[in-house]
């Protein structure tokens, strides 16, 4: 049995589709992140899990438990940090902790907690004066102290120092050695890179993508340069045989994979009219370039997308409006 | 119920009360210099010979509102906007727990504030009535009244209109709810004034401390009926986030 399941997720507020059928399974001892924009569903389907939300359809399942009906018997269980507050202002670190510790049958050492998330400098330091980084790690501290067997981490390295990710990191392998599955949401690519062992990008309430890292980027291999905007694509798509995108102005996406004959082509159509290139990469497509196609996270709206454009401009208004809620 | 949790809790949310300083403003500050004030400079209309047989077991209504009220509802109110209660919701703590743990805290601070304020006013030459088991009757009923007040704008209004509404209503129930003056001396307004709990409560509280009988029935029942609809009007409109 996976730890959690999501089955064909939908939640609505109102009339706003804010999860619209995200399916995905995460194991014991497995670090999941789900990536997207603002507003893409992240937060609502994590809330969902940890029962502060009721699925308007489809299921989920929280170490075989209904999050909303058996929430009582969940709580024990679970671990959460919420993407912002949730402490008392006036409250220090060892106080949080010891109270925090209270709840649960069987708690964690509140002193060893302090210092595995490097707070024992400041543990006497009331929680508003202490800074954003070493708040979210206060936070991950008290999502720690019940020894959950699941832990929903909502945006952990968000206004984090560098010193606090490598904290936080820290502490999410600790977590996954333990045999504890994580549940983690983020926007910053590079920290979903190094703490998780799978990635599910979701877009506009849906799944765009999912699989291990090294999936999500697939095999496709591709030739990326810059020069100067409004080249004559037909033209040099005819050129090199092979179809060429003006991603952004003066970004352009040779969709075929780097050959040597192909990278010497395409210098020499652009000698012939003594163009500069400005910036020449070749190999597998990063992670941000996957994650930038799928949700149109980027500038200009890529030529590749046109098919979608259309529906993407009244999902725009949509995004902003989850976003005030 | 989780024994030690609820310990725990009920030790912590009475340590941030009696640290916050403007709680100890409203809930002991004010009590304390308006019994002083009005006994010694004698401006009001208390009716009695002795100024502070009038005026101390008013106070002590007006102090149990104030904690009840104003500090339970204004902390917790603030404690929603921060996102507090809706990360409690997520430990097994529990809501039952939590609440429990409020009103018992709210009871911890009651008590220190009627030592001190009963202290106070038998230093300033009140001699209460011995048998006063009806007026703790009387004060654990208009707790739950106010509390019940108090956490129905916590549960429903931002954290600063909860602010500025509870600290409103403290001042209108002050000058209406027979604290400072009788109610008689109100006119027309203090029919009006008897059905808030308030005026219930310092009418119970002069009668049961002051000639050691009962209120009259309609105190009794205006209390009883704001400690049903108070918390029951809280329970449904409360948003936890």
């Amino acid at each position: 049995m996976p730890a959690v399941e999501v089955d064909h997720l939908v939640v609505r507020y109102g009339s706003l589709v804010a999860v619209d059928g995200v399916s995905f399974d995460a194991d014991a001892g497995e670090v999941v992140a789900l990536l997207g924009p603002n507003g893409a569903g992240k937060t609502t389907t994590v809330e969902t899990l940890e029962g502060f939300r009721r699925a308007d359809a489809g299921a989920v399942r929280v170490l075989g438990l209904d999050p909303w009906s058996d929430h009582t018997k969940l709580t024990a269980r679970i671990g959460v940090l919420l993407q912002r507050g949730g402490i008392y202002p006036v409250m220090n670190a060892e106080r949080a902790v010891r109270l925090f510790a209270t709840y649960y049958e069987d708690p964690r050492d509140p002193d060893e907690l302090i210092d595995l998330v490097r707070l024992r400098p400041v543990a006497r330091t009331p929680y508003k004066r202490l800074s954003g980084g070493e708040q979210q790690r206060l936070a991950l501290a008290l999502a720690l102290v019940g020894k959950p067997r699941v832990a929903f981490l909502d945006e952990p390295t968000a206004g984090v120092d560098p010193a606090g990710r490598i904290a936080v990191r820290d502490v999410v392998a600790g977590l996954r050695s333990d045999g504890v599955c994580v549940i983690l949401t983020s926007h910053e690519l590079d920290e979903v890179q190094r703490l998780a062992d799978r990635v599910i990008i979701v877009d506009h309430g849906r799944v765009v993508a999912a699989g291990r890292q090294g999936e999500i980027q697939g095999d496709s291999q591709e030739l990326r340069f810059a020069a100067e905007p409004g080249l004559a694509i037909g033209e040099l798509s005819a050129r090199l045989g092979a179809a060429v995108t003006e991603e952004q102005p003066g970004e352009y996406l040779v969709s075929t994979p780097p050959v040597p004959a192909l990278v010497a082509e395409l210098a020499v159509w652009l000698a012939e009219r003594d163009l500069p290139l400005g910036d020449l990469r070749a190999g597998r497509q990063r992670l941000e370039d996957v994650f930038l196609r799928l949700t149109g996270s980027g500038v200009a709206e890529p030529t590749s997308r046109a098919c979608d454009g259309a529906s993407s401009a009244p999902r725009r208004g949509n995004r902003k409006g989850r976003a005030r809620r | 119920m989780n024994l030690r949790a609820l310990r725990a809790q009920v030790a912590a949310e009475t340590r941030m009360t009696l640290e916050r300083g403007e709680t100890l403003l409203v809930t002991l500050g004010i009590p304390i210099v308006l019994l002083v004030f009005f006994t010694l400079v004698p401006v009001l209309p208390t009716g009695t010979h002795h100024r502070v047989d009038f005026l101390a077991p008013g106070v002590l209504a007006l102090a149990v509102m104030s904690t009840a009220m104003v500090s339970l509802g204004i902390a917790t109110a603030f404690e929603r906007s921060y996102g507090v209660l809706k990360r409690l919701g997520a430990t097994p703590l529990g809501r039952p727990v939590l609440l429990t743990a409020k009103i018992v805290s709210v009871m911890v601070v009651e008590i220190i504030q009627v030592a001190l304020l009963v202290g106070v006013a038998l230093a300033l030459g009140w001699r209460p009535h011995p048998a006063a088991g009806l007026a703790v009757i009387a004060v654990l009923l208009a707790t739950i009244a106010f509390a019940g007040i108090g956490l129905a704008m916590a549960g429903a209004l931002r954290a600063e209109v909860t602010l500025a509404v509870a600290n409103g209503v403290y001042v209108i129930l002050l000058l209406i709810g027979g604290v400072l003056f009788p109610l008689h001396e109100l006119g027309g307004l203090a029919s009006f004034a008897r059905l808030l709990p308030t005026a219930a409560l310092s009418d119970a509280l002069h009668l049961t401390l002051g000639a050691g009988s009962s209120a009259p029935a309609q105190a009794w029942i205006v209390l009883a009926l704001w400690a049903v609809a108070a918390p029951t009007v809280a329970a449904f409109s409360f948003k936890w986030e």
